[in-house]
């Protein structure tokens, strides 16, 4: 169940739209920004909240990148895999990353940190290698920047 | 250094305020379309101009505009396309972070211009940024009474609205993005009706790139002259925003009068080809269009010239690849991205991208047959059968790989390997 903040702050947003429809996507958004997810319960809760069928919405669910309906790491990496970033040493940014991780493209870490996904040109072309971190953006990528970056991150995590 | 129309207050570490915008004579044009022209003045002047789509088409704006009936039902629509998912495309992304009022006031006129209500700004999850900065800008317009109720004493009430998508590349097709905003699956509708007609929940609407919009205010308050006359070649009009990628010193985008030749903007605004790289090709305006070679390197990089030659500008995303890139694997990379992109609904597009694909990969990596290459070839043909434009637009790589670099083809397939590994 959604906490009633949540709910109620979903309720006013929908609220603002002409047709509430407009808003699955950010209603989705919302709810994974609390939950990391979209779960079958979460579905079912926001279909109803936005005048949809739980098949409505997942029809929207299951077609787009930013919607997960399995559980996520806490950070999301979304590594650009398009032609710039591929001339751009794009596969050594990526093993270096599965290395580091230990996870391949697709899994999330044991502890749950991290997980590691392909992504379509995120339009980052001329800072490649790129990659998106919960829609953050890093370009000009290298190992030890990626090291930085991963660092920075999994001590963020501990000290929250 | 050229004319600059769109980044006239482009500065390197942040973004233009209002103020900064309007001391450049910004909503100028919006005071005096209000105050003085109608809307099928503005449709005229903007026709004149010969303003053409920078979303990819190059489709005239004011012909768009003037699709929707002086009878047509109320209310009408904007969609402001910023979806930008084609690879090396990144101008939208540029251009809101230099100065998003140009965008904002573009959207307002030509919401004047077809009597609309409301404008959708469209933008992608990967630019969070840009819809941060378009929501609080909308804001300070609004504010300032440029958006709302009775905008400047006109009795003109607009008000614009930033869309967030959930990322896909389809969206960005002018019909699916329609789907889109309307919380339904982003498949392309094939028109007639065309959303001029029949668009955004059923009522007329209007659909431009963001690039476009932001010329408007420009030309209305300096004339279609005056637009026409910032092209390098007769047949253009305007400047453009040509983003560069790949293989050259200096990466980025940049605004140029339209027409300008590849070869003057990669020696002369990318700092030229890498040390030790020499051109070998490139994709003139995104994945969708087929590859420039060396004899082309002097061609002016305009919707006409390179429509002369064969070939496309696109949305001006020039990748550059130097003589060490293998361009079978680069085709073999932007199918992955165009198989995976593909949204399923039509057969063509869903079954034949993956088909391709899986010819490339196998002659890329040393499992390649000499039939392979009239397959991919009639496959290419094929794929024009597709629903929309997605599938035709992803053969243009391939079509023109087999028809340019043929022999690098043959020689992944003699060697059995990749010759560049």
């Amino acid at each position: 169940m959604l906490f009633d903040a949540l709910r109620e702050s979903l309720l006013q947003q929908i609220a603002q739209a002409e047709h509430p429809r407009e808003k699955a996507i950010d209603v989705m958004c919302e709810i994974q920004k609390h939950y990391g997810y979209m779960s079958d319960e979460a579905m079912k809760e926001a279909a109803g909240l936005l005048g949809m069928t739980p098949l409505e919405l997942e029809e929207l669910a299951t077609f787009y990148d930013f919607i997960f309906r399995e559980p996520v790491g806490r950070y999301v990496i979304q590594l650009c895999d398009s032609a710039m970033c591929l001339i751009n040493d794009y596969e050594t940014i990526r093993d270096h990353l599965c290395a580091r991780l230990q996870i391949g493209m697709g899994e999330t870490t044991a502890d749950g940190l991290f997980t590691l996904l392909p992504a379509c040109c995120i339009g980052y072309c001329d800072r490649a290698p790129a990659m998106l971190i919960n829609r953050k953006v890093y370009g000009y990528l290298t190992k030890q920047k990626i090291d930085e970056i991963l660092d920075k991150l999994i001590a963020e995590a501990k000290s929250s | 250094m050229y004319p600059q129309v769109l980044f006239q207050n482009r500065k390197p570490d942040r973004i233009a305020t209002l103020e900064e915008y309007r001391r450049s004579g910004g909503y100028e044009a919006l005071r005096a379309v209000l105050q003085s022209k109608s809307r099928q003045d503005v449709i005229q002047q903007v026709a004149e101009a010969n303003l053409l789509g920078r979303g990819g088409a190059g489709f005239p704006a004011g012909k768009k505009w003037a699709l929707v009936p002086d009878d047509a039902p109320f209310p009408r629509y904007i969609v402001v396309n910023s979806d930008e998912m084609e690879p090396g495309t990144f101008k939208d992304r540029v251009l809101i972070h230099a100065d998003p009022h140009t965008v904002i006031e573009g959207i307002i006129i030509t919401g004047y211009a077809v009597s609309a209500k409301k404008g959708f700004i469209f933008v992608r999850p990967s630019y969070e940024s840009c819809a941060v900065i378009l929501e609080r800008e909308i804001e300070v317009a609004r504010q300032a009474g440029f958006l709302g109720d009775n905008i400047l004493g006109s009795g003109f009430c607009f008000d614009i609205v930033v869309h967030r998508s959930g990322g896909r590349y389809i969206c960005g097709e002018g019909t699916a993005i329609l789907n889109a905003i309307m919380g339904k699956r982003p498949n392309p509708m094939k028109p007639p009706p065309y959303p001029t007609v029949k668009g955004l929940f059923g009522q007329p609407t209007v659909v431009n790139n963001v690039e476009t919009l932001a010329f408007v205010p420009h030309i209305m308050r300096n004339g279609a002259a005056w637009f026409k006359s910032l092209a390098a070649t007769e047949s253009a009009a305007g400047t453009k925003l040509y983003c560069i990628s790949g293989k050259v010193n200096r990466p980025g985008c940049v605004e140029l009068p339209m027409g300008v030749r590849l070869s003057e903007i990669i020696e002369e605004h990318c700092g030229g080809m890498l040390p030790g790289s020499e051109f070998k090709a490139c994709l003139p305006g995104g994945a969708s269009t087929r590859y420039l070679t060396p004899e082309h390197y002097h061609v002016p990089m305009d919707f006409d010239s390179l429509k002369a030659i064969g070939h496309r500008l696109g949305t001006a995303a020039i990748m550059v690849f130097d003589h060490k890139t293998c361009l079978v694997k680069v085709t073999l990379n932007l199918m992955q991205f165009f198989a995976r992109e593909s949204c399923g609904w039509c057969t063509p597009c869903r079954e034949g991208l993956p088909y391709m694909r899986d010819l490339l990969e196998r002659i890329e990596y040393g499992e390649g047959k000499e039939e392979y290459i009239p397959q991919l070839r009639s496959m290419s043909q094929h794929l024009w059968n597709a629903y929309c434009a997605l599938a035709p637009g992803a053969t243009c790589p391939v079509e023109s790989l087999l028809t340019f670099f043929e022999e690098e083809v043959r020689e992944h397939i003699r060697q059995r390997k990749c010759p560049f590994k």
